[in-house]
Formats: structure tokens, C-alpha cells, sequence
């Protein structure tokens, strides 16, 4: 009766390359140098572009990472439930916080 | 029938593995057919998610609120003594060391990839080089001990500019933030340096791919933070 | 590798002797006795605990006190609280989670047994380092919360918080090593056929515990490393001077605060969960929705916190958002009460000792759900805050609610732990003692509390209207007492020489029921195969035939051992112990930070240098021997 079906969660089918991991670490390089460049240009880093562009790009290193150094993309979807949600509510109260110090704000019409 | 006997069983061979698909290991059943290395280790890491969170949160609360400097981006005079004290971050340096840290990532990837692999033949020097798992945790423990120092360099420096962990609120956040996150790097290092010793005794072989795995996670998770640690504390004014 | 009690009381064939011997139960990696061991421990400290109760209630019985100081009282409500939160209910919950939650899933151990030992060692170890100093009036005497700045040197110079800061960073290591422990056996080592919709509640609701556990403590780990760090470095996170904010600690503080009651409740809710449908000979009421609000109240329990601090003057907006989400919460753990009486609703029951608690239960944990709704109105909290009102609140709900349920568990699992009952007749003496009692203690405290009692003092004029309440409170706790002597009654004559239990004396459903009373070391022969909610429950068209069965017809069977049926084992180890005993010494190493400098260091590598050591060892070697 055993049941000899590929095991469904055994990761390691699909694979990412040498080449996967050097593209990967090319773009980091670049992402990371377009940001210390951002901090040295005056137009930029003085506009209220610079932090969400600052943000987003961070952003996108750590999902890289995640995705292909740490293999979620190419593992059990349990893991990617395993990250997400702490992940989540570790945002949601890191926010939460700067908004409690006045640190973030939200301008609703009267309402500061 | 008894209660007892009530749940079907699948064998009667009474062995204790084997006996179901998922065998891992040590042949014990699992629900999931993972190692359940793997999964302590992502639920480790969530955990830390919320530890590194509320160590930004603090910096980020308490980011502008010292009353005296030094400051991690303006100059500041003290009124008492007259002494000025620049600017204390090092950009040019700490973004060597975020690069430093980025390619340790790397190395770390094509270390566990040599493990995985290695029983696949290797023809060329390309491969055999990418093929050394010795030389990729070598790679990573030096590029991670490369990081470390900068770290170390940064601190005395700053200790020497006049910026302490009891300066200002500025000094406790900062050198507590990034000493964690430093801690974190050389538990690492260690750990890596355990599992080269191993490879060195008896060859890591495919079996352990799951332990070096595990260290991997770890490694570019601590990685991860750093990233999110540049961008607030180094490159945000 | 043992049973817990003596010899399975059944079998004829007399097999091996049980090893009882002291290093076979300091080596121990057994889930079943790494589990009586918490029972006996986290029993141990709620006396500890009720005795601090019960002198700052003698203390409080009359107006200008004089039993205690003021600063002995002190540290006695900051020992009080600390000691039942997390010496006395979380472990009383380990206990359940370690000895059930393999039973339940059909396990033959959690995933890692030797951590699992680990976190008990680290536990028991911590409480006494935090639980001593009140022997020599060094007990920490800053709240069970302690309030930064209050906390720190400038406010609290000696040694007292010194324990506590590094007492609770101890006590967090061993719950969250459990935690990654039993998130990773739910997920990893459920039977064939159990998926998770199908897990009994009790391991649902430990399971969303864990993940509180593993979220929650890593903010307070920061919240206390920032005060150790002020106390021994001289960081500046809560000095105010140097620009610090006084509602950092008080944040940070509550973001694991709430989880953490959460946390507490829960697994009393999962009891439960097992003890009413069992004794209503039904499944329990909508089991799903039983499941979603467990996990919602997991998820929404970290967006409440600040209704702690709706006195310290957060804004308009802050006020009401956590005001909506503290009444939101109050959904899905109604919703949790509607379904046990649901439950109860139409069924045979019986009135065991196990099923009064859980009834109880329902009943006492809706009327501290009440005050708790009350609270969530900050106009209105800012009348009962600070005051006995929220006393009253938080005791009918960790009483009244944990206490009770883990009481029901207790009497329900009792003859699965050891093969033997817990002496009814005793449990109701037990039973209905701590019933009256707690709610002659803690009922007044309403009252009391909205005439203006503040909390934390020890002492109040005449005059005020108190007397009354107070003393029937003092009264109370000493019918309480008297309950607990029958419950410490009840297991001391029980544990050797109780009714003798068969493997499903009660007719229930799970797993767990279906192997021998005590459970032999491997649990289960062989892997069980699920194919319901209910395993032992024929659910066939509607038909539900519930089977107890009896020590006479189970009594002489033989029980094979894991050797005859050629199930490898885990070893032994005394790695876990000696691991944890040098974190402890590490620790230790910062109370002499101000004193003796080199003796801290030397303490604190000393002790790094056994649990690295320690845990080299317990690393390279492997769980089992191969074959």
C-alpha cells in the first residue's frame, strides 16, 4: 500500500544555474550603485522622490534575494506562507509604530 | 472491535520507516515530504523578521530626536566646547562593505550548489572551480570576515570621532542595531567555518545539501537585513 | 526512554523495569515526560505564585495594612504577575502542548526532541534565577510590566531589576526554541490522512500560539536588551535626559504584551475544545469556524496593543483605531463561546470534574470578556484603568478562563499521562473551592475598583467605602487556598494510587485515545491512518457510537516495548541540560557588572564557553543510533 508518488514537496526539480546566480548578483551590483550614486546627486536626494525611490529599490534587492538566493520561488509554497506572513506583520507593526511616534503621517482633509 | 483498534493502519511490518513515501533522513514519516530542518529555519527566520523590525523601529523613532550630536549626516558644534564634529557615517566605506556582503551571497549560493552537485562529473576548469564547495565556503567565510572588519573599522572610527553606544540616542540605536546585525554575521561565519572543518574531514556530500542549505537561508537572510540597514540608517537623511 | 508512571499497571508480563533513576530524567527527550516535568514545575510556581498572592491579600484585608513594606509589597505583585504569566500558565500550557501535540497528530515525538528538552531546562532554570532573590528581599519590585523609565538605574538602582531584565530574556529563549519546535511538528509530522482541517482543536489552537510565541517574544527580547543595555552599558534608550521617549518601553512592551495574553488563553480554549464534546457526546460546534477564529484573533491580537495605554495621552486617532480593533477581537472570541454552548446544546452530558471546569470556563471567561469589552471605550477605560476594575477583568479572564481550562485538561488527561483518574470525588471538592473562591476574590474587585481603588498600592484609608471588598477578597483567596491544597491533595494520592485507566475511559474521539494509558515510549505502533475529524467516532450515517473502555477488559494485555517491535529509539542526552545550565551562567555574569567587573567576565565566558561547548556536542551527535 505504500505510495511511491513523487514526493510533491522535494525541491531541487527546478534549479537555478550558475548562470541565474551571477545575473542575479550583477543586478544587485547595479541596483546597489544606482542607490549610493542617488545619495551623491544633490536634484535627487533633496526631491521627495528620493525616499520612495530609495524604498523601492531596496525593496526589490531583498525580493531578488529572497526569491533566488534563498530559493522561494523554486521551493514548497509553505515556505513562501512561512516568510510572508511574519514578514507582514513584522511591516505592519514596524509601521504602525512610526505612525504611533509621529514619525509617518496621513493628511485627511481637516484631520492632520 | 475495540477502540483501539479503530484507525486503519497501513503495515503490519511494525518498522518505524519506510513504511510511507516522504522517507527522509533517517526514514521518518513526514506530513510534507521536507526536511523539518528547513521549516525550523524559515520560522527562525520570521521570528528575527519581528527582532530586526523593532531594533529599525527604535532607530527610525528615535532618528533626529537626540538633543546633542554627533549626528549621522550634519555637522554639529557642541555649545559648551566649542568642538565640531562632522558628519559621522562613511558612505564610500560602508557601501564597499554592503558590496562585500552582497557577493558573500553569492559565494554561498555556488557553495551549496557544489554540494548539491557534487557527483556530477566536471570537465572544465570552470566547472571544477565552480564545482569546490571548500572554495565557496572559503569564499563566504572571507568575504564575510571582509564585512566584519569594515564593521570593526567603522565603530573605532567613529568611537575615535567621539560617537559611543552612551553618547546620544543616535550612538545606543545605532551601535546597537548594527551590532546585533554584526553578531548575527559572525555566529554565521562560525557556523560556516563548522561546516568547511566538516568538508574538510569527511566531505560535504549530497546528503548534506539540507545543512548547508539551512546555513545558506540564514546567511542570506542576515544579508536581507543588511540591505533594509543601509538604506534607513545610511542612505536616508 | 520510560513511561511515566511505574510499570504499565496492566500488563501481567512483567518487561523491563521502568528507569526512574534521576539521570534518566535529567537526560530525558521524551515529549511525555519532558511534559510531566513542566506539569510538576509550572504546579510547583502557581503555589509560589498564589502564596504571593495570598500575603499581599492579608495585607489588604484592613485599611493601613501592616503585614508587609511597602517595598516588600513591591515585589511581591511584580512576582506575583511574573511568576503566574510565565512561570505557572505557560508552562502549564508546555505541558499540554509537549505531552498532546504528538499524541494528537499521531506522532512518535516533536520534531526535535533534544531542543524540546532544551526549552524545559532553560525554563525551569530561569525560574528559579528570577524566583530566589525574593528569599533574601531582592525579588524585582518593578511590575510584572516593568515600566521603563521606572526600570532603569536612575529609578530602580539595585539589583532586583537586574533579575527580572535578565530573568525574562532567559524565559524568552526557552519559549520561542519551543515554538520553532512545535511549529515544525505540526506542519511536518502529522499522521497519513491528517490534514490540517482535520487536526483536533487543541493542536490548532497551540498551533497559532506558537506563532504568537515566535512573533511577540523577539519585540520584548529587544524591549529588554534595550533596558539591560541601559541598566549594565549605559545606553540611553529610556533615559529621558538624553531625549529618549517615555512610551518607547510601554510600545514595545505591549506589542508582545498582547500576543502574550493570547497566548495564554488560547491553549486553555483548546482544552477545552476536547473536554466538552467529549463529555456532550457531540463534535464539537462548527469546528471550522472554530478553527478561522482561533487564527483571527492570532493575526488581530497584534493590532490591540495600545489599549493598554490609553491613559499616556496617544492622540484622538490612535485612541480609536485601537479602540475598533480591540472591539473587533471581541468577534471572533465570541463567536468561540457561542460555539461551545452549541456544543453543550442537545448532547449527553456528564458532569465530570473535567467538564464543570470547562463549563466554568464558558461562563467566567464571558463575564471577563465583558470588563474587557468595557475597557476597549477609552473614555470609559480612562475611569477603570489603573484601577481594581482591570484586576477584576484580567483575573476572571486568566482564572476564571486559563486556569479553569487548563484545570479541565488536567482532570481529562490525567489517566491518559499516568494510567490512573484524578479521585473525582476530591476534583469536586477541588472544583467547587476554587469556583466560590475565585469568584469571592475577584468579583468585589469590580467594585472596588470603580470606586477608585488604584492598583498597586498597599495600603488604603478607612473611609473610602473599600473595606467591604477587600476583605471579602482576602476571604476569598482563602477559600481559593483551600481548593488548591484539594487539587495538590488529589495528585499527590492520585499520581501512584488512583483508579487504574483503561486507553479511552471517557468515549472520545482523537488519537490520543487510542493507545494504552500511560502511552508506551514510541506512542503509537504503528502509523495511524486518519480518515476523519474523528477517528474513534464511526461517523456512518449520523450514527456516532462512542466506545469507553475499561481497565477490565484492557488489563493483562501485553504492551510490546519499542525493542520487540524494532522502533529505533532517540537517546538520551544530557547535552539539552548542561546547554542550558551555561546560558544561565552567562547571564548571571552581567549582576556583577557594577560590583566586580572581573568576575562578570570571567562568568559570562565561563558560561558561553560551556553552552558553545554544550551545543558542539549535541550538534555532532546524531538523535539515533542507525542501523
Amino acid at each position: 500500500m505504500a505510495d511511491h508518488a513523487p514526493a510533491a514537496g522535494h525541491a531541487h526539480e527546478e534549479h537555478p544555474t550558475w548562470s541565474t546566480y551571477w545575473k542575479v548578483a550583477l543586478f544587485l551590483t547595479i541596483i546597489t550603485a544606482v542607490e549610493v550614486s542617488a545619495y551623491y546627486i544633490p536634484a535627487w536626494e533633496t526631491s521627495w522622490v528620493y525616499v520612495p525611490s530609495m524604498l523601492i529599490m531596496s525593496a526589490v534587492k531583498f525580493f531578488v534575494v529572497v526569491m533566488y538566493y534563498m530559493h522561494l520561488k523554486y521551493d514548497h509554497k509553505l515556505f513562501r506562507s512561512l516568510f510572508t506572513g511574519p514578514l507582514m506583520v513584522a511591516m505592519l507593526t514596524l509601521i504602525g509604530l512610526l505612525f504611533l511616534f509621529s514619525k509617518l503621517a496621513i493628511k485627511i482633509g481637516l484631520l492632520a | 472491535m475495540t477502540a483501539t483498534t479503530a484507525p486503519t493502519t497501513a503495515h503490519g511490518d511494525g518498522h518505524s520507516h519506510g513504511d510511507a513515501p516522504h522517507a527522509h533522513g533517517g526514514g521518518h514519516y513526514t506530513s510534507l515530504g521536507l526536511d523539518s530542518r528547513k521549516i525550523a529555519i524559515w520560522t527562525f527566520i520570521g521570528s528575527e523578521c519581528m527582532l530586526f523590525a523593532s531594533l529599525i523601529s527604535t532607530y527610525l523613532i528615535y532618528k533626529g530626536r537626540s538633543p546633542e550630536g554627533p549626528f549621522p549626516h550634519e555637522t554639529w558644534t557642541n555649545p559648551m566646547t566649542g568642538e565640531v564634529f562632522k558628519p559621522i557615517l562613511n558612505i564610500p566605506v560602508t557601501s564597499a562593505s554592503t558590496f562585500v556582503l552582497l557577493m558573500s551571497s553569492l559565494a554561498m549560493v555556488l557553495a551549496l550548489a557544489a554540494v548539491q552537485n557534487r557527483h556530477v562529473p566536471k570537465v572544465t576548469t570552470g566547472q571544477k572551480i565552480l564545482g569546490s564547495s571548500k572554495l565557496w565556503l572559503w569564499m563566504t567565510c572571507l568575504l564575510g570576515i571582509g564585512f566584519l572588519g569594515c564593521q570593526a573599522y567603522e565603530f573605532t572610527s567613529f568611537i575615535h570621532e567621539g560617537l559611543t553606544i552612551r553618547t546620544n540616542l543616535f550612538g545606543s540605536s545605532f551601535f546597537t542595531l548594527t551590532g546585533f546585525h554584526g553578531a548575527h554575521v559572525t555566529a554565521g561565519v562560525i557556523w560556516l567555518f563548522t561546516l568547511l572543518a566538516i568538508d574538510y574531514k569527511r566531505g560535504l556530500q549530497p546528503e548534506d545539501a539540507t545543512i548547508v542549505d539551512i546555513a545558506a537561508l540564514y546567511w542570506h537572510f542576515v544579508d536581507v537585513v543588511w540591505i533594509a540597514i543601509f538604506t534607513l540608517v545610511y542612505l536616508i537623511k | 526512554m520510560a513511561t511515566i508512571a511505574a510499570a504499565p499497571p496492566y500488563t501481567d508480563v512483567r518487561p523491563q523495569a521502568v528507569d526512574n533513576s534521576v539521570w534518566s530524567w535529567l537526560t530525558t527527550v521524551d515529549h511525555k515526560r519532558i511534559g510531566a516535568l513542566y506539569l510538576v514545575s509550572a504546579l510547583f510556581f502557581f503555589i509560589v505564585g498564589g502564596l504571593e498572592a495570598a500575603v499581599m491579600r492579608a495585607q489588604l484585608m484592613r485599611p493601613n495594612g501592616t503585614v508587609v513594606s511597602a517595598e516588600m509589597f513591591s515585589q511581591l505583585f511584580t512576582m506575583h504577575g511574573t511568576t503566574m504569566v510565565f512561570l505557572a500558565i505557560m508552562p502549564l500550557s508546555a505541558a499540554f502542548f509537549n505531552f498532546l501535540i504528538p499524541l494528537q497528530i499521531g506522532a512518535r515525538d516533536v520534531a526535535f526532541p533534544r531542543l524540546n528538552a532544551f526549552s524545559y531546562w532553560v525554563y525551569v532554570l530561569g525560574g528559579l534565577f528570577i524566583s530566589f532573590p525574593i528569599l533574601f528581599g531582592l525579588a524585582p519590585d518593578g511590575g510584572w510590566f516593568g515600566y521603563a523609565p521606572l526600570s532603569t538605574k536612575a529609578y530602580s538602582p539595585q539589583i532586583n531589576m537586574d533579575f527580572w531584565v535578565l530573568g525574562l530574556q532567559i524565559l524568552g529563549i526557552s519559549s520561542l526554541a519551543a515554538a520553532f519546535n512545535f511549529i515544525t511538528t505540526v506542519i511536518n509530522m502529522r499522521a497519513p490522512g491528517m490534514s490540517m482541517m482535520r487536526m483536533p482543536i487543541f493542536t490548532w489552537m497551540s498551533f497559532v500560539v506558537q506563532f504568537l510565541v515566535a512573533l511577540a517574544f523577539p519585540v520584548i527580547t529587544v524591549a529588554l536588551v534595550f533596558l539591560q543595555f541601559d541598566r549594565f552599558f549605559g545606553t540611553n534608550f529610556y533615559t529621558i535626559a538624553k531625549g529618549a521617549d517615555p512610551l518607547l518601553w510601554q510600545h514595545l512592551f505591549w506589542v508582545f504584551g498582547h500576543p502574550e495574553v493570547y497566548i495564554l488563553i488560547l491553549p486553555a480554549f483548546g482544552l477545552v475544545s476536547e473536554v466538552l464534546p467529549t463529555f456532550s457526546r457531540k463534535p464539537l460546534f462548527g469546528y471550522p469556524v472554530m478553527v478561522y477564529s482561533g487564527i483571527l484573533i492570532g493575526f488581530l491580537g497584534f493590532g490591540v496593543w495600545a489599549h493598554h495605554m490609553f491613559s499616556v495621552g496617544m492622540g484622538p486617532i490612535a485612541d480609536a483605531v485601537f479602540s475598533l480593533t480591540t472591539m473587533l477581537i471581541a468577534i471572533p472570541t465570541g463567536v468561540k463561546i457561542f460555539n461551545w454552548i452549541a456544543t453543550l446544546w442537545g448532547g449527553q452530558i456528564r458532569f465530570t470534574v473535567a467538564m464543570k471546569f470547562g463549563v466554568a470556563l464558558v461562563g467566567m471567561f464571558t463575564m471577563g470578556g465583558i470588563s474587557g469589552v468595557m475597557h476597549s471605550s477609552p473614555p470609559a477605560d480612562l475611569q477603570q484603568t489603573d484601577t481594581y476594575f482591570v484586576v477584576a477583568h484580567f483575573h476572571y479572564v486568566l482564572f476564571g478562563g486559563s486556569m479553569f481550562g487548563l484545570f479541565a485538561g488536567l482532570y481529562y488527561y490525567f489517566p491518559k499521562f499516568t494510567g490512573r483518574f484524578l479521585s473525582e470525588k476530591i476534583g469536586e471538592w477541588h472544583f467547587w473551592l476554587t469556583l466560590l473562591g475565585m469568584n469571592l476574590t475577584f468579583f468585589p474587585m469590580h467594585f472596588s475598583g470603580l470606586l477608585g481603588m488604584p492598583r498597586r498600592v498597599y495600603q488604603y484609608d478607612a473611609g473610602q467605602g473599600l473595606e467591604l471588598f477587600n476583605m471579602m477578597s482576602t476571604m476569598g483567596t482563602l477559600v481559593l487556598m483551600f481548593g488548591t491544597l484539594f487539587l495538590v491533595i488529589n495528585l499527590f494520592k492520585s499520581w501512584k494510587g488512583g483508579e487504574p485507566a483503561s486507553s479511552n475511559p471517557w468515549g472520545a474521539a482523537t488519537l490520543e485515545w487510542t493507545i494504552p494509558s500511560p502511552p508506551p515510549d514510541y506512542n503509537f505502533a504503528e502509523l495511524p491512518q486518519v480518515k476523519s475529524r474523528y477517528p474513534l467516532w464511526n461517523m456512518k450515517g449520523g450514527e456516532k457510537l462512542v466506545h469507553e473502555t475499561t481497565y477490565a477488559e484492557e488489563k493483562g494485555r501485553h504492551i510490546p516495548t519499542a525493542k520487540e517491535l524494532g522502533i529505533v529509539m532517540p537517546n538520551p542526552s544530557i547535552w539539552p541540560l548542561v546547554c542550558a545550565f551555561g546560558l544561565i551562567v552567562m547571564f548571571s555574569g552581567l549582576l556583577f557588572m557594577d560590583t566586580k567587573l572581573m568576575v562578570a567576565i570571567a562568568t559570562m565566558l565561563t558560561g558561553s564557553a560551556i553552552w558553545i561547548g554544550s551545543l558542539y556536542k549535541w550538534l555532532l551527535t546524531p538523535l539515533e543510533d542507525h542501523h
